[in-house]
């Protein structure tokens, strides 16, 4: 049995073996997408939404998508694409000491450009305070807004939402 | 009297696409349906779907429903709701009730497209206002725009547990937790990873004991379970929850197709007791075609195809149409059927036409 299927989050050995999860060395080379997507299910949007060909599902659409990193610009159309809301994108060094995590989100109300916003793993739990530096939404993206949250950088790989907790009617 | 070359009985995905395809093949076709809505459950699917760009994967699933209506109301499908199907006679009749009293229809062919009634749990408490199942509970949010409670417990986490869980969260309410009394998770991961994200717990080889309340739901009992589904004494914990939702499967609403005399066989993996049918979804009753849950459970986008080749071939069993549109369909199923989640399903429908052309030999 899989991590993920016990716990409902990826551990870091299966992200590792993802083919849609870019090198550290991809990851150095600015904004990138990451495909958190580790099951063979019949879905392949991600392969249409990218305009630069860097997703590949193929013929079989139950296949994992797997990124080109060289193609991957970062440009992160393909995050509200996901009907798994399963791709984020990460530019690792925005800053010389912050990163800028991007992520689905499907709640309301939506967080606030320079909100200081608790940050939470893939697993719910806290990892650290971020800043909202962006709020994509618009028809393109069909009611999934894109949230870009500055991290201190060593969390980039952590970092998978904020907390739905603040100040949300009804959250804990 | 009443006549149509094609009835379907049903105005969910399956149905409609029926619909559609058998009157696009230039059949004469009416929809009955005992909801005063049509749409069957697609319009209270407000996630976007999965699949490939040819079953509108990315696409929201009450949008799909608005596009089918679309398309039947341009080709004339006449949709006729309120009307509860009653029976089904050898001559093709179908009875059905209205306001006005007891109806009937003659139909060349008949497509059944009724779906599947969720599954129930029995425990202590479960006659408690406040337990019902995910379905209901999805009505409410997302149909009614009321909910059910604040704080949920939800029984069951195959996809639809996993994906009324999020819709809860995104209504309002919290989830307390879902519980799942096999060792993993049944559902697709990117929709468990959407609640874990949102700092919902995830137990498994758990279930409920007892739901806890004078007239209502104050509180549930969780019991830990052997690897035989056996409680394990001593492990019982009370949460806070005023809403218990079940998505504990479904079972194919049968009742039509055996009253029309379609041989029955039993497919656990597909929801129990299903028609049989061949691969152009025709049962053993040549006038009656089944399409969508009804056939086997399975999701929306698998009903829309059944649905699309249950019209094709019926229309073609009247003389209408042709049959070049019949392969494309079985290839996106094929898809659909794929992969370790459809694996087993396209297995148990393979079964199902083996035993089948067994019944028909």
């Amino acid at each position: 049995m899989t991590y993920v299927r016990k716990t409902g989050y990826l551990c870091s050995e299966e992200l590792a073996n993802l083919p849609g999860v870019p090198s550290e060395e991809r990851l150095s080379r600015g904004p990138v997408a990451v495909v958190e997507c580790a099951q063979n299910i019949p879905c392949n949007p991600c392969e249409d939404a990218c305009p630069r060909g860097a997703i590949t599902v193929g013929e079989e659409i139950t296949s994992l998508p797997s990124l080109a990193g060289d193609r991957c610009n970062g440009c992160g159309l393909c995050v509200a694409r996901c009907p798994g809301l399963a791709i984020f994108t990460v530019h690792r060094d925005y800053t010389e000491t912050t990163a800028l995590v991007s992520f689905p989100w499907e709640y309301l109300p939506l967080p606030q450009q320079g909100e200081r916003v608790p940050c939470v793993g893939r697993d719910g739990a806290y990892r650290c305070d971020g800043i909202v530096q962006r709020v994509m939404t618009g028809k393109a993206l069909d009611a999934t807004a894109v949230v870009s949250v500055e991290v201190p950088k060593e969390y980039c790989m952590e970092v998978r939402a904020i907390d739905r907790g603040r100040g949300i009617h009804g959250a804990r | 009297m009443n006549k149509a070359q094609i009835a379907v009985i049903g105005a969910g995905p399956a149905g409609l696409s029926a619909a559609l395809e058998a009157a696009r093949a230039g059949a004469q076709v009416t929809v009955i349906d005992e909801n005063r809505k049509p749409g069957g459950q697609l319009f209270k699917q407000i996630h976007k779907f999965f699949g490939s760009r040819q079953h509108q994967a990315g696409t929201r699933g009450f949008a799909i429903g608005q596009g089918l209506l679309r398309d039947c109301e341009e080709l004339g499908v006449s949709v006729q709701l309120g009307y509860p199907a009653l029976g089904i006679f050898p001559d093709g009749r179908v009875v059905f009730n209205t306001a006005q009293g007891v109806r009937s229809l003659f139909a060349q062919r008949i497509i059944l497209a009724t779906g599947a009634n969720e599954n129930n749990l029995y425990f202590e408490g479960s006659d408690l206002p406040g337990v019902m199942t995910a379905g209901a509970a999805q009505t409410m949010i997302n149909e009614h725009r009321v909910l059910p409670g604040q704080r949920v417990l939800m029984v069951g986490t195959g996809n639809v547990g996993l994906i009324i869980s999020y819709q809860l969260l995104q209504a309002g309410a919290e989830v307390v937790a879902l519980v799942e009394a096999a060792p993993q998770i049944g559902g697709y991961a990117v929709h468990a990873s959407k609640l874990r994200r949102a700092g919902v717990p995830i137990y498994t080889s758990r279930t409920i004991h007892r739901a806890i309340g004078e007239k209502t739901v104050e509180g549930v009992e969780l019991v830990a379970l052997n690897e035989h589904f056996q409680p394990v004494p001593g492990t019982g914990e009370i949460l806070c929850a005023d809403t218990v939702c079940m998505a504990v499967g479904l079972s194919p609403m049968v009742e039509l197709a055996a009253l029309a005399g379609c041989q029955m066989t039993h497919i656990p993996a597909l929801g129990g007791t299903i028609p049989l049918h061949d691969k152009n979804l025709c049962t053993t009753n040549p006038m009656v075609y089944v399409a969508g849950d009804i056939a086997g459970v399975e999701e929306a986008s698998t009903a829309i195809e059944e649905g699309r080749l249950a019209g094709i071939a019926a229309a073609r069993s009247l003389g209408l149409g042709d049959d070049g549109r019949q392969q494309a369909v079985q290839e996106r199923l094929l898809a659909l059927r794929s992969g370790e989640f459809g694996a087993k399903r396209q297995q148990a429908k393979e079964d199902i036409l083996r035993t089948f052309k067994e019944a028909m030999a």
